[in-house]
């Protein structure tokens, strides 16, 4: 049998990645850093081409800006700050960790993130919507 | 559900490929369950009483081996000792991830032992010359080389470079305690994208591993050194300055 044969069944995919059975927390970290990383690089790019409106006048970007002040597009805006606390604090731990600080309170290091970027989410939306 | 003899029964939903087949399938088998039937027993009650071409692994039957590693309801295990009771009534049964399968639940290991080859696989028990300073170390030499590491590991699903958690946990070892090894040139094997700077701390390895092996946290300790060894350098100090 040859590599090539056996690489057809089994081996690497990033799909793993996505497959919630028998994972812990640790793993759900990586996975939601990987996803609001990609998420906050496509909104870059989207802001980028957004901001683009600027050059066909004063008139294109306020009806543009009157399109982003609607509820949707608000929670959309929580969503991204939410992404990015997710992706700062978790980012944060992993560099914490990885670099030899605090191993044994990784866990505890999550929980920590996971309750600061509760208290972001809610702050970014009373300050949304109220 | 029972059998004739009063046991509780299991739906038993096996992976099944071999070379040649199209793609993998997956065959049901109900299998009888007492309190201390293992998956193992069960895998190997098919194979003897219903079908007798379901490939697997096994040796030892007390978790020193490390040959029947493979998934339960998606969790690495080994299946020697992990009891039926209370997973449910349908069982999921599928080979380790991260390996090219051979057939069933058979995936090809050279990879993995591969990986380990450079470190010496350092097996090393704590009673032998143990000295004081050993004492905290974390028991890396009871790694029985299952596999399951690498299968539960996020950053193998991605990266065949990744030298995986058994591996890097091995140098550590060998780096704590070397026996006429060069630390440096273990330290420069691992100094590398694809070593110990390629985990992302999911410390998936450490959960999953059945000897109580802590393979992320060596991941760490190697981090630690190389990051004091880099760190005088990037600030201009040579090496005799910087270790006194």
């Amino acid at each position: 049998m040859t590599g090539e044969e056996l690489r057809e069944v089994g081996g690497r995919h990033p799909s793993r990645w996505l497959d919630p059975r028998g994972r812990h927390l640790g793993t759900w970290a990586f996975v939601l850093n990987r996803l609001t990383g990609l998420g906050l690089v496509a909104y870059l790019y989207l802001h980028l081409i957004v901001l683009s409106t600027l050059l066909r006048g004063p008139d294109a970007w306020d009806g543009l800006v009157a399109v982003f002040r609607r509820p949707v597009f608000l929670a959309l805006d929580v969503l991204l700050v939410l992404g990015l606390a997710v992706h700062g604090l978790n980012g944060l731990r992993v560099a914490l960790v990885g670099s030899g600080l605090l191993v044994d309170r990784h866990k505890a290091l999550l929980v920590a993130a996971g309750v600061l970027v509760g208290l972001v989410g809610l702050v970014a939306a009373v300050r949304t919507f109220a | 559900m029972s059998d004739r003899r009063g046991l509780g029964t299991v739906l038993l939903r096996v992976f099944r490929y071999r070379n040649g087949d199209g793609a993998p399938r997956y065959d049901e088998f109900r299998v009888p369950v007492g309190p201390r039937t293992t998956v193992l027993d069960a895998l190997l009650g098919v194979r003897r009483l219903q079908d007798p071409t379901l490939t697997l692994r096994h040796s030892c039957l007390h978790a020193s081996c490390g040959t029947c590693g493979m998934r339960v309801n998606g969790q690495e295990v080994l299946a020697c000792v992990t009891r039926l009771d209370g997973l449910g009534d349908r069982v999921v049964v599928e080979p380790l991830a991260g390996a090219p399968v051979v057939g069933d639940l058979v995936v090809d290991m050279e990879g993995f032992y591969g990986r380990l080859e450079p470190s010496g696989r350092p097996l090393v028990r704590t009673s032998e010359h143990a000295t004081p300073a050993l004492m905290d170390l974390e028991r890396f030499e009871d790694c029985i080389e299952c596999g399951l590491c690498l299968s539960a590991c996020p950053v193998v699903a991605t990266d065949p470079r990744y030298l995986g958690p058994a591996a890097l946990a091995a140098a550590d070892r060998l780096i704590q305690e070397p026996r006429g090894a060069d630390r440096k040139e273990v330290l420069g094997w691992v100094d590398d994208a694809h070593g110990a700077w390629r985990c992302h701390a999911a410390f998936e390895c450490s959960e999953v591993c059945p000897a109580g092996v802590d393979p992320a946290g060596a991941i760490m300790g190697l981090r630690r050194r190389l990051l004091r060894d880099r760190l005088p350098r990037l600030a201009g100090r040579s090496d005799r300055e910087a270790r006194p």
